[in-house]
């Protein structure tokens, strides 16, 4: 039998095989040596720790499964004036894409500036990154940096009128796409990003995401619509002094979904939210993993993680909160709550901290149960139905989460988003 | 239009039989008082009228304006004109006051085929009778019953049953927890409801709040039996004697 580290090379071969990677340019050296991090650590097995509680195998394998197309007249996600960049299956469609032109800020697509010799991105492409694959690897992105040929590298010098929106549709049943971001926000300026779509039946993605001090960065997601797309993502984020980090992700459907998010708080006073809600019904497995690194004095981060599971569906939470000698005064918080609206859903969770400052205060929660009973009976004793009684107490359950959106109208759509699906998956 | 028939309850769990046999009758425009020792089946009988899960009955009826409560799910019964003002009110974070109230005005009106009740007319109808109750515009903006007092939570309780005009009133202990002002608050609210069409049923421990709130008949209520029943005075006597004498009569 093959050992561990053998298995995973040799899967990290298979699939290195079925790709290209784009010859020279400004981010060929990061790319280079983003590939010799994915030969070096292979590619993640379900024996790995990091992966005990999900299966990376239809994420990590050659061939992606087909994921059919959801059609449906829903309602488009985020009435809001923005930017909007179209990307289907993976690739940018200018057609869809408004120019890519917005006051304050620069923004390139990926696939038309990587026979560039020099770029702003080049100190961050890979960069931030690879600082993410210490202590633990995660080599779904280390693939990404080698071989993404599309995304967009925005530079924010001033902030905008108006949020970037990444919509990513989903257009062939066999799609499998990589994408790569890279957001630097200059000092003192402020970007939101929107993103939503089902993206592809395979979509790796990965975000680096620098902000300089007193930047601060706003991010919505929605992931959802189609309900056999895969997905794994990550973020990272390098904070310096002063600066905001807020996301938040809602994840409704799909077979698997693996939202990984590294923050760096590097500069002090810094912040960081990270939070997500997600609704599963059946045949969904969400895992949200989470690592805050303080790395500097009197940073904040809080995350608060909310999930919604029926019908077997499945949730996972890992987060952890690192604390550096360096980092006095943090205040770190961590929550993750599951509702299990039948005995079939399951969560795990496997919440950490690491602390090695002695003036901090941290702390971290999980938990996971059923509707509760008295309130059901209560609301039900003024006339409302069990189905919408059960509705209100679920969205109540969601809203720790949902209230970390700080823009009311979004946070709006959100909620209607949740409770139409909610309305829709009612247990018959 | 209240007619509870040998109503015999076990609890679901344990098989234990808490109320056996009770017979009560509750005429439209007429109220009726319940006292009883501690653990005597007061508060069952009162889930019980509502529909709460957990208890099993065994025998008997219930029937509201003729028809049959005990086929009937919580929110029918609900929209069928029952209320029960809790004993102990329950705390629901994440849901706001005034959402739930909307909520479960429309829901009612819809069973009954009334149409919804405009938001602008509801929230002048609130603030209105919330005032009466001198419950401020900030505790109707608060999640359901969180953070809010004993008594508070009382008199938002009375507050749902002025906004859902039910016709039949339950009142569980709504005096207990309430201040000497607000007790005059609540029965000035309840009394307002008072009118021909519609019963109550109040139980309570203390004689004071029938000062307020004058019943028209008093039962007493002993290990799930009424084995006593009378006039106001049968309250005062209660106030006086406590169920000593009662309690020896039956022996
Ligand atoms: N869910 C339950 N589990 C176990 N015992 C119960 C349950 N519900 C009621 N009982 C028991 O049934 C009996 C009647 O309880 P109930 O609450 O109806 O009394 P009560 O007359 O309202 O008393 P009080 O005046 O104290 O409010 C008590 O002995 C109580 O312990
Ligand atoms: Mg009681």
């Amino acid at each position: 039998m093959m050992n561990l580290l053998q298995e995973k090379r040799e899967a990290a071969k298979l699939r290195i095989n079925t790709l290209k990677m784009p010859e020279g340019g400004w981010s060929f050296a990061a790319r280079a040596a983003a590939l010799e991090r994915v030969k070096r650590t292979g590619l993640p097995s379900r024996r790995d720790e990091y992966w005990k509680f999900t299966n990376p195998e239809t994420l990590v394998k050659q061939a992606t499964e087909s994921a059919a197309l959801f059609k449906s007249d829903e309602v488009p996600f985020f009435e809001t004036d923005r930017l909007k960049i179209v990307f289907i299956d993976g690739v940018f469609c200018e057609s869809s894409s408004d120019d890519l032109v917005l006051n304050g800020i620069e923004i390139d697509r990926l696939a038309d500036v990587i026979p560039n010799k020099v770029h702003w991105a080049q100190s961050i492409y890979g960069v931030i990154e690879s600082r993410g694959q210490t202590p633990v690897e995660r080599p779904l992105a280390a693939l990404n940096t080698a071989f993404a040929t599309d995304g967009v590298l925005i530079n924010v010098k001033r902030t905008p009128s108006k949020p970037v929106s990444l919509i990513y549709d989903h257009s062939s049943e066999n799609s499998d796409a990589i994408l790569h971001h890279v957001i630097k926000v200059n000092s003192g300026a402020s970007l939101t990003v929107l993103e939503n779509g089902p993206a592809a039946a395979r979509f790796n993605k990965c975000m680096e995401i620098q902000l300089a001090e007193g930047a601060s960065f706003h991010h919505i997601r929605t992931q959802g619509r189609d309900h056999e797309r895969r997905a794994s993502t990550h973020m990272f984020a390098q904070l310096n002094a002063s600066s905001t980090f807020k996301s938040f992700t809602l994840t409704v459907n799909g077979r698997l979904t693996r939202n990984e998010v590294v923050v760096e708080l590097s500069g002090e006073n810094s912040i960081a939210n990270i939070a997500g809600a997600c609704v599963g019904d059946g045949d969904f497995h969400h895992d949200d993993t989470v690592f805050v690194t303080h790395a500097a004095e009197n940073c904040d981060s809080r995350q608060v993680f909310k999930k919604v599971l029926r019908n077997g569906a499945t949730g996972v939470f890992q987060g952890k909160i690192l604390v550096k000698q360096c980092a006095q005064k943090t205040d770190g918080y961590q929550i993750s709550q599951a509702l299990l609206l039948d005995n079939d859903s399951q969560f795990n969770a496997k919440p950490e901290l690491e602390i090695y400052a002695d003036d901090v205060v941290c702390s971290h929660g999980s938990t996971s149960g059923a509707i509760d009973e008295e309130a059901l009976f209560y609301l039900r004793s003024r006339g409302v139905e069990r189905a919408e009684a059960a509705d209100l107490l679920t969205l109540a359950f969601l809203g720790e989460a949902v209230e970390e959106i700080e823009d009311e109208s979004l946070t709006e759509q959100i909620v209607s988003l949740l409770s139409s699906w909610l309305m829709r998956h009612r247990p018959s | 239009m209240l007619e509870i028939n040998n109503l015999r309850v076990d609890l679901e769990e344990n098989g234990k039989s808490i109320l056996k046999g009770i017979n009560l009758t509750v005429g439209t425009g007429s109220v009726h008082a319940i006292m009883g020792p501690n653990g005597s089946g007061k508060s069952t009988l009162s889930y019980v009228l509502s529909g709460r899960d957990g208890y099993s009955v065994t025998e008997g009826s219930i029937k509201l304006d003729g028809e049959d409560l005990l086929s009937k799910e919580a929110e029918e019964r609900a929209a069928h004109g029952l209320f029960l003002a809790f004993q102990y009110p329950v705390e629901i974070p994440g849901v706001g006051n005034l959402t739930f109230l909307r909520t479960a005005v429309n829901a009612q009106r819809k069973v009954r085929g009334e149409p919804e009740m405009k938001s602008g007319e509801f929230l002048k109808l609130v603030r209105e009778k919330a005032q009466e109750l001198k419950i401020d515009s900030e505790m109707l903006k608060r999640s359901v019953n969180v953070g809010f007092s004993g008594g508070e939570k009382k008199r938002n309780e009375i507050l749902q049953m002025i906004m859902l005009e039910p016709k039949l009133c339950v009142l569980d202990e709504t005096d207990s927890g309430l201040d000497i002002d607000a007790m005059k608050l609540v029965s000035s609210g309840v009394n307002a409801l008072r009118d021909e069409k519609r019963g109550f049923l109040v139980i309570t421990h203390y004689q004071r709040l029938l000062n307020y709130i004058q019943p028209d008949f008093v039962h007493i209520l002993v290990d799930g039996r009424i084995v006593k029943s009378g006039t106001g005075e049968l309250a005062l006597e209660v106030e006086h004697n406590g169920y000593a004498d009662i309690l020896a009569e039956m022996a």
